[in-house]
Formats: C-alpha cells, sequence, structure tokens
C-alpha cells in the first residue's frame, strides 16, 4: 500500500536533459514541479571533480557513473526464433543513472538531423519509389519540418554554447561549415574547436577527394561561455576523459554546467533523488493520469498526484515505464499493430584503423566531440540508386581519447599477448589513429520492444525486452561508408589501415553507441504513433513523453542535438497551448 | 507491481493523506534552494596497499604470477606483468566488487544463448578464477609430468596459454577460452590502470606508450602538430604514485 | 589567548566597580510603526545589517534565533528576535530595542557580548533603530527559548562588559566627514555602521577589541582570515576598481576572486540585496582607504626547493582551472597572478580551501555557483605548503611562504566549518 503525498502540479520523471529543460521551461509559470530520479544527485566537484575524474578502470570499465544491471535492465534477442536473455552486464549500450542522466558523460557531439530526415519515408519514396525501400521498412515522416524545429536546435545549442562552424545561415553556405546542413537563423554560440593534428590531416585529404570537411559541432566549449540563463561554462581543457566520464571544469555542456544551477534556486522546484517511478497512475477512464507511484531508497511506497506528468527517463526506461503501466497499446510484430515498443532503432557505428610511421598524433590530447567530419554520405545526400541502401552517415577523424586500457591498437595479425604485443603497443600508441563513421538506422518492422515474460527486476516488475538485429540495408551502407572512409584515410598516408565495417548479428557484448530510439515515437497517425507532433500521449492528453524514444528512426547523427531540441519544443507546446486549455492538442 | 489489477491498485492508493513533513523524512534526498554542497566533498579512490594477497591462496597466486608475466613478459626497458604488479591488481579486483559481480544482474534462469546475448554465466569472477586456476594446474601437471603451470619453462608457458586462447586446451569444470580471454583483459587493465589500484607500478605501463596519465590541461598542446609531449606521466596519487617502497 | 584575556577582565572588574548605565533620553514622539515605508526601511537596513547571518538559524523560522555563534571566548547562541512575548523580543519597548542596538544593553540593562555588534551599530540612528524595529514587529511570532550565554566561566559573567564597554565601546551616531561627498559618508555609514565589516576584518587584540591602528587589515575568525580592505595594492583593494568592488559584493564574484566560506552568506543574504547605489557608496568608501605604510613582502625565489617542487605540483593538479599562467576563467574560476586573497599576510582561507574544497557563493545574478574539489586526501601538508608558496610569489604575486605546519593546523582543526 502507498502512501499519499500532497498533490502538485507537475510531476517530471527522470531529470536527466530533458527533465532539466521542462523543468525550467515549466517553473517560469509558477506551477509547482516536482522531479523524481531514480539516480543519486550528481554535481561537478563533488562527483566528478579533476581530482580523480580521470579514472578509465572506475569509470570507462566498472562504469560507476552508470545503471547498475542489478537495479535495472533488459533482456535482449536478435529475433523471435530465439529466447531473449538478460544483458547482466553493459556492452553495446550504457544506460545512464543520476541526476544529468546522459548529459553528465556523454561525448557532446551536438548535431542538427537534416530536413529530409524529418520527411523521410515521403521523401525516400518520392525520389527512388516505393520499391526501393525494403519491404518490412516501417520509417514513418515526424510529423514535423525541420523549418519548425530550426528555433529550437537554436535554443538547445546556445544553452550549451555548442562550437561549430555554421555551414549554411539563412539559405547562404558558409565556407568552413557542413555545407548539407538545413539552414540555421545565426551561427553557432562559440567558434569551432581547434583541432589536433590528425583531423586536419584527414581534412586535408578529403579536401584531396573534393569532400568539404567541417569541424564537428561540439558541446565541449571552446572558449568561456555565459548562457542565456546566466550560467557560466569554461574551455574545454582536452583532457581526454570525456565519454563515459563527468566534466571537472566545467567545459562540456551538461545538465549540470547550464541548468540545475537555476533550476534548484526556483521556489516551485524540488528534486527527490534516489526515488524510482515505478507507474504512471491513470484514472477509472484510463485517459487521465492522476500521478505517479514512486519507491523511495528506504523501500516506501509514495503516490505522487499531480495534474500533468512529463516523462523524460532514458529511452529505454520511458518504453518501459508506459508498458507496465498500461498506458497505450502494445506493439504487436505479428498483427503490425499497437504502439508502444514499435519503432525502436539503433546506430550503425564503423571503424577504419590506420597505422603510421613517423607521425605523432598525441592521442590523449582529445575532447568528446574534436574532430574533423564530412557529411556528403549522411541522410539522402547522394544518390542512392546504384548502390541499393537507404540511409548514411556522418565520416570523420573525431579524437575522443588515448586511454591505454581501451583505447591502444596493433595491426591486425599481431598476437593479442607476449612480446610480439607488447612491442606492438608500444610502437603504435602515438602513430596509429581510428577513424569512424556514424550511420543511420532505420525502422523495421521486427525491431521492438515489449516486456519479457521470464525475467523480473528487484520490485518484481518485467524487464523490458529488446527484439533486434541489423538490416541488409543496413550493413549495405555500413560497407559502403567505411569503403569511402577507408579511401580518405589512404590518402593520409599511412603504412597500413583496416576497414572494420559493421556486421551482423547485432551483438549486445560489444560498445557501439548509447543511442537507442523509438518506441513510444511521434507522429500524425495515432495508429502508428504514441505520441502527437507536441510529444503529447494520444490516449492520454495529461502525459507527454521526452527523449529518443520519440524517434520514428534514427538518422546518421549523434541524437542529443534532436533530443534537446524536441525538449523545448514540447517545453513550448504545453507552457502556451497545453496550459492554456488543457486536453488533446491534435484531434486524434 | 505489473501483476497487480488496477482495482487492487486504485483500492492500495486509497489510503492515508499526508503532510509535506512526511514527504521529507522518506529516504530521498530532496533538492531545492540551492545545489548541495559539502567541504571534504566526493569519494576518491582507495588506493591498493601492499600487503599480503587477499583474494589468492599460496598455489594460485604463484600461477597468476607466472600468467601476467608471460602475457606481459620482462623485457630490458618495461617491467612484465609480474613486476608491474598486475596480479596485485587482478588479487584486489578479485576480492573486491568486481570478483563478486556485484551490481551486475545475477538473478536466475542462467540459460546458455548466443555469443550475441552475452555471458549467462552464473560464476562470478572470483568464483572462475578459483575454478579455472586449479583446473590449469591440473591439466599441465597431466600434460607436463606433474610440473604445475608456473614449474613449466616459457615456452611450454606460453604453448599452454596459446592452446586455452584458441581452443585445443579444455580444462576440467571451466571455460578454458572464456577464462584466458578475462584472464587477458585483466592483465591488461592491472598494467595501465591508474597505479592506485596496485598495477601500473611507478607507471611503468604509461612510461612504455607515452600515455601522460591524469593530466587535465592539455590547452597548450592541441595544436603542437607532430611533436612529443615532453612531461612525464602523473598518477591520481602523483607523480611518484606506485613506486614500489 | 584565554588564560590573559581572563586576566585581563579581571583587572578591569577591579578597576570598574560600579558602572552605570547611561542615563535615559526622554522619549521623542511614536513612529508610525504601520507604515509600510518605515517597515520597508527597516528591511532594507536589516538586510544590510544581515542580521539574520546570526538571527536566523539555517533551517529555522526567520529571525527566530538559536544559531550558534563562534567567539574567540567560546560560543553564544543568537537571540529569537520574534515579536514572541515569551522567547522573542515581542514584550520589549521600543526603548528596549534602541537600547539594545545602539549602546549594546539588553531588555533590564544587561550587557551584550560584542558578537553582536552594537559596537557598530552604534553609528546607525535611532530612526533606522526604530525603522528595524517596526519591521522586526512584522514577523511570524516564534516561539523558541534561547539560552543565549554559552561561554565558559568567568566570560559568562556579563558584568565584565562592563569594564570592556569602558575600555572600547565608544556610543555615538555617525558623523559625516566634511569635504568629502554624500556618496562617500553613505558608503562610510555603510561600512562603519550597520555593514559592520570591521567586525571580521579588523584584527582584534587580545580582548576581543578592534585593533584601532589596524582598521580593515584583516583578521582571523572561525577558522577563515577575513582579507585586508584597505588600499594596499597588494594584500587589499588597491588594485580593484569600484566596478571590481561592486560586481563582488552584488553577484559574488569579479573578474579576479570569488567569495566563498563566510563571506558567501554576507553576499547571498546582505550585499546582493542591497540598491546599487549603497553598492556603489561602499565601493567609494573603501577605495578612498589609505593602504598601510608597509613595505612589500620580500620573494620568495623561484630556484627556492618548495618553488620548484611547487610549480610542479601546480602544473600537475591546478593548471586546468586555474591555468599555466594563474588568470583563471571569468565568471568561473579565480584568477590566482593579482589576487589579493592569494597574497595575503594570513594563509589561512587559501590553506582551507585547498584542503576541504570550496564552493562560490551562487547569486540571481550569478548563479553558477562553480566548486573547487577537496585536496585533502591527495596533497600532503609539504605538498600544499610547496603549492601555496608557488602561488603566493610566482607571476605577479609576493607573499610570504607557507609552511606545513601551518597546513596541519588547518587540517587538524576537529571543528568541520
Amino acid at each position: 500500500m502507498s502512501q499519499k503525498l500532497p498533490a502538485t502540479d507537475i510531476v517530471i520523471i527522470g531529470l536527466g536533459w530533458t527533465g532539466s529543460i521542462l523543468a525550467e521551461a515549466l517553473t517560469r509559470t509558477g506551477l509547482n514541479v516536482v522531479a523524481l530520479e531514480r539516480g543519486p544527485w550528481r554535481d561537478t566537484s563533488t562527483d566528478f571533480p579533476t581530482t580523480y575524474a580521470q579514472d578509465e578502470l572506475r569509470y570507462h570499465i566498472r562504469h560507476d557513473l552508470f545503471l547498475r544491471p542489478a537495479q535495472e535492465t533488459m533482456t535482449f534477442r536478435n529475433n523471435a526464433n530465439q529466447t531473449a536473455l538478460p544483458i547482466r552486464t553493459w556492452g553495446s549500450f550504457m544506460p545512464p543513472n543520476g541526476v544529468g542522466g546522459g548529459g553528465v558523460h556523454w561525448n557532446a557531439e551536438t548535431w542538427r538531423f537534416l530536413p529530409s530526415d524529418f520527411q523521410l519515408r515521403s521523401h525516400l519514396v518520392q525520389r527512388y519509389g516505393e520499391k526501393f525501400l525494403p519491404e518490412d521498412m516501417t520509417i514513418q515522416d515526424w510529423g514535423v519540418t525541420y523549418e519548425e524545429m530550426e528555433p529550437y536546435y537554436d535554443k538547445f545549442e546556445y544553452l550549451c554554447g555548442t562550437s561549430g562552424k555554421a555551414g549554411n545561415i539563412g539559405g547562404k553556405k558558409q565556407a568552413g561549415g557542413n555545407p548539407f546542413e538545413g539552414p540555421r537563423a545565426r551561427d553557432y554560440p562559440t567558434p569551432p574547436q581547434r583541432q589536433p593534428y590528425a583531423p586536419t590531416l584527414f581534412a586535408a585529404a578529403a579536401r584531396e577527394l573534393g569532400y568539404s570537411p567541417f569541424p564537428q559541432p561540439s558541446g565541449n566549449l571552446s572558449q568561456a561561455y555565459t548562457n542565456p540563463l546566466g550560467v557560466a561554462l569554461g574551455p574545454c581543457t582536452y583532457c581526454g576523459f570525456c565519454e563515459w566520464f563527468g566534466c571537472g571544469n566545467y567545459s562540456k555542456a551538461s545538465p549540470q554546467t547550464t541548468l540545475l544551477p537555476v533550476l534548484v534556486r526556483r521556489p516551485d522546484f524540488e528534486a527527490r533523488t534516489l526515488c524510482e517511478v515505478t507507474r504512471i497512475n491513470l484514472d477509472g477512464s484510463g485517459k487521465r493520469a492522476t500521478g505517479v507511484t514512486y519507491v523511495d531508497a528506504q523501500g516506501n511506497v509514495w503516490e505522487q498526484p499531480a495534474e500533468l506528468v512529463v516523462l523524460c527517463a532514458f529511452q529505454l526506461f520511458n518504453v518501459h515505464l508506459l508498458l507496465l503501466s498500461g498506458i497505450g497499446k502494445p506493439y504487436d510484430p505479428h498483427s503490425g499493430e499497437g504502439v508502444i515498443g514499435r519503432n525502436y532503432s539503433y546506430q550503425v557505428t564503423s571503424s577504419v584503423d590506420a597505422f603510421f610511421d613517423n607521425k605523432n598524433f598525441n592521442p590523449f590530447v582529445a575532447s568528446g566531440a574534436i574532430g574533423m567530419c564530412i557529411d556528403e554520405f549522411n541522410g539522402d545526400n547522394f544518390d542512392h540508386g546504384p548502390h541499393g541502401f537507404v540511409g548514411g552517415g556522418y565520416m570523420g577523424a573525431v579524437q575522443t581519447n588515448g586511454r591505454p586500457i581501451l583505447g591502444t591498437r596493433v595491426p591486425k595479425g599481431t598476437p593479442d599477448w607476449g612480446a610480439a604485443w607488447k612491442k606492438a603497443v608500444a610502437e603504435n600508441y602515438l602513430s596509429s589513429y581510428e577513424a569512424a563513421t556514424h550511420g543511420s538506422c532505420y525502422s523495421y518492422r521486427d525491431a521492438y520492444l515489449d516486456l519479457d515474460p521470464t525475467y523480473t527486476d528487484p520490485l518484481g516488475r518485467k524487464l523490458l525486452r529488446i527484439n533486434f538485429d541489423f538490416h541488409q540495408n543496413e550493413m549495405k551502407m555500413s560497407a559502403f561508408l567505411t569503403d569511402r572512409l577507408a579511401e580518405i584515410i589512404q590518402k593520409m598516408g599511412p603504412r597500413s589501415i583496416e576497414k572494420n565495417p559493421r556486421k551482423g548479428p547485432y551483438t549486445i557484448t560489444k560498445y557501439q553507441t548509447t543511442h537507442t530510439c523509438g518506441g513510444a515515437i511521434m507522429g500524425a497517425d495515432p495508429k502508428t504513433s504514441a505520441l502527437n507532433r507536441y510529444l503529447q500521449s494520444w490516449d492520454v492528453p495529461n502525459l507527454f513523453v521526452t527523449g529518443a524514444t520519440i524517434f520514428p528512426q534514427n538518422a546518421g547523427y549523434n541524437p542529443t542535438g534532436t533530443v534537446g531540441a524536441f525538449a523545448y519544443w514540447a517545453a513550448d507546446a504545453i507552457v502556451n497551448q497545453y496550459l492554456k486549455h488543457p486536453g488533446p492538442l491534435v484531434p486524434s | 507491481m505489473s501483476g497487480l489489477s488496477r482495482r487492487e491498485l486504485l483500492a492500495g492508493t486509497a489510503s492515508i493523506a499526508l503532510g509535506a513533513a512526511f514527504a521529507r523524512s522518506a529516504a530521498a534526498r530532496i533538492v531545492s534552494g540551492a545545489s548541495p554542497w559539502e567541504p571534504h566533498a566526493g569519494v576518491p579512490p582507495t588506493p591498493v596497499m601492499p600487503g599480503p594477497w587477499q583474494f589468492f591462496n599460496g598455489e594460485e597466486a604463484t600461477t597468476i604470477e607466472a600468467l601476467v608475466d608471460r602475457l606481459i613478459p620482462p623485457d630490458p626497458k618495461t617491467p612484465g606483468g609480474k613486476d608491474a604488479g598486475c596480479a596485485v591488481y587482478i588479487d584486489r579486483q578479485l576480492a573486491g566488487s568486481y570478483g563478486s559481480s556485484r551490481g551486475l544482474y545475477m538473478r536466475p534462469p542462467f540459460m546458455d544463448g548466443t555469443p550475441e546475448q552475452g555471458s549467462q554465466s552464473p560464476l562470478t569472477p572470483a568464483m572462475r578464477y578459483r575454478r579455472s586456476l586449479a583446473a590449469l594446474n591440473k591439466y599441465c601437471r597431466g600434460a607436463y609430468a606433474g610440473k604445475s603451470f608456473a614449474e613449466l619453462p616459457d615456452e611450454q608457458k606460453d604453448k599452454v596459454l596459446t592452446g586455452m586462447e584458441k581452443g585445443p586446451i579444455q580444462l576440467e569444470g571451466a571455460n578454458a577460452k572464456g577464462f584466458f580471454e578475462m584472464l587477458l583483459s585483466n592483465t591488461r587493465e592491472g598494467f595501465f590502470a591508474d597505479p592506485v589500484y596496485g598495477g601500473n607500478r611507478d607507471m611503468v605501463g604509461w612510461k612504455m606508450i607515452g600515455f601522460p596519465g591524469a593530466r587535465y590541461d592539455y590547452r597548450d598542446w592541441i595544436e603542437k602538430h607532430n611533436q612529443p609531449y615532453p612531461l612525464p606521466p602523473v598518477a591520481i596519487g602523483g607523480r611518484s604514485a606506485g613506486k614500489p617502497s | 589567548m584565554q588564560q590573559s584575556a581572563l586576566a585581563g577582565l579581571l583587572l578591569i572588574l577591579g578597576v570598574c566597580a560600579a558602572c552605570a548605565a547611561a542615563p535615559v533620553r526622554p522619549a521623542k514622539p511614536a513612529h508610525d510603526k504601520q507604515s509600510f515605508a518605515e517597515i520597508e526601511r527597516g528591511r532594507y537596513l536589516a538586510t544590510a545589517g544581515d542580521c539574520a547571518a546570526c538571527h536566523t538559524d539555517p533551517g529555522g523560522k526567520p529571525y527566530a534565533g538559536g544559531r550558534p555563534v563562534e567567539t574567540p571566548f567560546g560560543m553564544l547562541l543568537a537571540p529569537n528576535l520574534t515579536p514572541d512575548r515569551a522567547t522573542g523580543i515581542g514584550a520589549w519597548s521600543d526603548e528596549d530595542f534602541v537600547n539594545a542596538l545602539l549602546n549594546g544593553r539588553g531588555a533590564g540593562g544587561t550587557r551584550l557580548y560584542p558578537a553582536m555588534p552594537y559596537t557598530y551599530y552604534t553609528k546607525m540612528s535611532r530612526d533606522d533603530a526604530l525603522a528595524i524595529r517596526a519591521y522586526l514587529n512584522t514577523l511570524e511570532p516564534v516561539h523558541n527559548e534561547v539560552k543565549s550565554n554559552q561561554l565558559p566561566f568567568p566570560f559568562n559573567i556579563r558584568l565584565t562588559m562592563a569594564g570592556w564597554d569602558l575600555l572600547f565601546f565608544h556610543a555615538g551616531r555617525f558623523q559625516p566627514v566634511a569635504g568629502k561627498s554624500d556618496e562617500w559618508n553613505r558608503g562610510a555609514y555603510l561600512v562603519e555602521g550597520p555593514g559592520h565589516c570591521g567586525l571580521c576584518h579588523t584584527p582584534k587584540n587580545f580582548l576581543g577589541a578592534d585593533e584601532t591602528d589596524n582598521v580593515l587589515q584583516g583578521s582571523v575568525l572561525q577558522g577563515w582570515f577575513a582579507p585586508d580592505l584597505t588600499g594596499d595594492p597588494r594584500r587589499g583593494l588597491g588594485s580593484w576598481s569600484a566596478d571590481d568592488i561592486i560586481a563582488y559584493l552584488k553577484t559574488g564574484h569579479n573578474r579576479i576572486s570569488f567569495a566563498t566560506g563566510p563571506m558567501s552568506e554576507v553576499i547571498s543574504d546582505s550585499t546582493s540585496r542591497m540598491t546599487d547605489d549603497d553598492l556603489k557608496a561602499i565601493a567609494a568608501y573603501l577605495k578612498d582607504q589609505a593602504a598601510p605604510k608597509e613595505s612589500p613582502p620580500a620573494a620568495v625565489s623561484a630556484q627556492n626547493n618548495s618553488m620548484r617542487s611547487g610549480e610542479t605540483i601546480y602544473v600537475d593538479n591546478c593548471s586546468a582551472c586555474h591555468g599555466p599562467g594563474g588568470k583563471g576563467i571569468t565568471h568561473l574560476f579565480p584568477a590566482l597572478d593579482d589576487n589579493p586573497i592569494v597574497q595575503s599576510k594570513d594563509a589561512t582561507s587559501l590553506i582551507r580551501v585547498t584542503l576541504e574544497g570550496a564552493q562560490n557563493v551562487a547569486t540571481q545574478a550569478a548563479p553558477t555557483g562553480p566548486a573547487m574539489p577537496a585536496f585533502y586526501w591527495k596533497l600532503s601538508n609539504a605538498q600544499i605548503a610547496d603549492a601555496l608558496t608557488y602561488i603566493r610569489n610566482s607571476w605577479g604575486n609576493r607573499a610570504s611562504a607557507v609552511s606545513s605546519g601551518q597546513v596541519d593546523d588547518v587540517r587538524s582543526e576537529p571543528t568541520q566549518r
């Protein structure tokens, strides 16, 4: 039996990027906001100080800042012929935990999606015809256009102080930026990062081949910056402890460094940490959320009534909670009906390793989002007709770290141990390089999330089940991108290169990215989406859902820029439309 | 909770309404008004102190030292795994939360799956080391006239290791290949992790490759292209951290 | 310190057998206590006087008292100033209140301890005191019985204050200085009166009274060194502009320095809530304070072993925030170069922030509140001493070296502050 607390106006589930953005916007209205976060409070100088944040073993290998699978995990299988089994230790992705969420330990690669990404289905059908798409591909248009999203991308970038060089301002191409990006109203808030050696060689090689390299847009700032909320960030010091780590000197954009200092001062805001929401409660009609039930660190169960619920947890947990709460029709891959769990997607990455003589790359001088990239092969930026696949990604020399336990490399054929290994590691550490492609992952009928029939978490709830494998389309794409990247790397003059295109089956054991997407997607049709264009649940109008959960499919970019933009978009809709006239914002 | 019917849940929530004061006594940390901060904040790593083995028994310790010294052999320039402290590192890790799989999902049922589904073993690393080291020595005594692994000449040690790595050697009651992979990972960790964890003594691993360690400011170096970095490595414990006493 | 203070007090007791209270003045016409303007004026003066810093217990009701106040002679608990008749000052007359604020006398004429800075508040006018009373009268009455006097014997004998007051207390309203601007005089009034800056920033003699020859030259209290506020170009405000002073008081930091420790509360509860004109006045007054006539300290040579060791420690541990040249980052990390706090005569504050970490106070104007991590576990006393010696003598800085004994003193203090 739970104990009922005094009602609040708004409950926010999860205090990561989107939870913080929503809380900041909603507390301006004078309404009371309670944010419930499963993990602990996290603060820069307490939890990732410059005195011990530089610990590869603790943070990258022992996952100190991440959720523990013992607290919550998922089961996984490639296809319906298998029995899903628990992910007992993280591999392919690392779910965040604690205030700040993934914003604490991301690489801060801050991209916008392409205009064509938002109308993906209609665009591809128009250009290539319906038959060009695999029969079981379930991509959809988003229901919004890039033009509508542009001001919200801008808002997120200026919140973060993103460092970059615009490629298209108001329709006019800008030299040095990404020529393929959608038009933006103004340049980035801070100049692009200065580049280390290897990215400059990559850029020169790319130019030789006729491409237009540009600096990767970075949430690790090139200079000190004060954002529109008055919060100050510092310049990145290229420490090389970025992804998987918290930033010790306030130079990586995160909720901690951009929003929380202002948010905690709002008198109508309260964060309750170490509180796990177990259910979104509905009234008798099933069409109205009455609040949430949560469990605190002692196991006490509380009911928090609220007028409005915003579900801002990490993508997988959003879907899990919707399924456990009985909100929306669960997806059935056989009938193709239902929406919760539908259109789960991921990211398709690959790499090219290159070994050089007489070059010193100082790989440890690094930052999460520093590098030079090209976008010629992303989205539909090139003619797919001759190639027999759709989708694409950016590629580049992105120098994120030179950490020795996991970041050393030896040429293929070198033994994994012994004197030969030792010699090769020492010889190649400073002079080898890994370049990467970062490709899209489209949605398929058989890629979905549901509840596992067998395994449960410590609270006795069924685990989320991930049903996912790579499709031929994505593997063709990856091979193509990897070949294009290899051509550029070859021009840099290496002694040898090795191509590592993404191959199936998808394995849960090797880290790729934490860009899990979809499962409660936005769209124009309640039959094939869980949320309307304002991220409002079609089924429960006083529930909004944020995060990469809303993506109908994933594009060839890191998702956080788009996640942040949509958080502002939803905040706008709630403040300017919903609060004035509570109810469905789009007729269903 | 997922098994409750709506009726049960509603009945459960039609309960006592409580004041805000009660909410504050709940085991949550409530943050409001200011960012919480205290002096002496943070949880720095606990340094591994030299001393008796905390996990390995006598023969296990001898075996591990021999193993790590073949995986990363000594040479005139750089110590091998043993002198770098890899065995000590592994010992302390197995005695701690890594060894006991704390934080991992260890609920049954345990069923074999595909390689893509990852390890489904109910055995913790501590259990696996225990079993595998015993099985390894049993194998060696059988194959090499009563000699344990540590007693073999180096070439034979390497032969055994290769046999585990590539598959032909089976260990009784243990997965040889799986153990080899785990051991190799842990040995590399021990060689390259911060010395605070007992390995990478005197930062020999970092010195070998030219990694400056726990430094945090390379602003003066970002645009020094193709130039060697001149400063010695630094550990979380300082410039002389991990020096054997 | 306490032994000689005891001897001093006994001597004073002997000297001053019977000290009568000042004669009571005839009552003036009653003020309009209900006037909004009066109450608001009182609220502002209470803000300038930072009464809440002692009289509001963190987590307690406003002005309900009970907060411990640490003095060199022991602990006091600040009284309850709410209008509660039984445990607050609800039963006091206006004259009682004026007498307390301006003359250091509680109800019934009992002597207050100068931890209650009547020695400064005496410069306020009677009207000011009455306005504050009018404001306090609007507060929620809180029943909170506070036994203020927690001092050990013999300091707990209030009568001993009679002699102390005779020697050190000069009652009297603020007198504007002719020839100085209105702004200067307003600043002087604020600093010497309600602002009571000297309570922390003026060194004290062994009896706990101001060293009147060394006004605002810095003082150690509650484990921190409150810095020099004179015009000293190295250790005081000589290198700060008026704008620097204003920014510091209003936002909690300026282009060089970031407030932390006990000054945090002064800024968040008092100065950040004062008008820009008042902050300008304070700055104008402080900028006009002469530097003490002292020769600058000799620089510690860069070849000195401590300096060499300190440089290595600095590069490895401090540079990532404070920068290789000690310039810091605007709005985020203090500059160490040309920083008067870094070059203070007394290094207590520097040692404390290095050991424990420090958080910059967050204000409405500057909400970031960046914090420095704690180094107590990472660096030894000798390492901290060398690093601080290096910082105090590098770039443009010059100050005395720091010894590992000094670091140990701060590290071994039992009380966490």
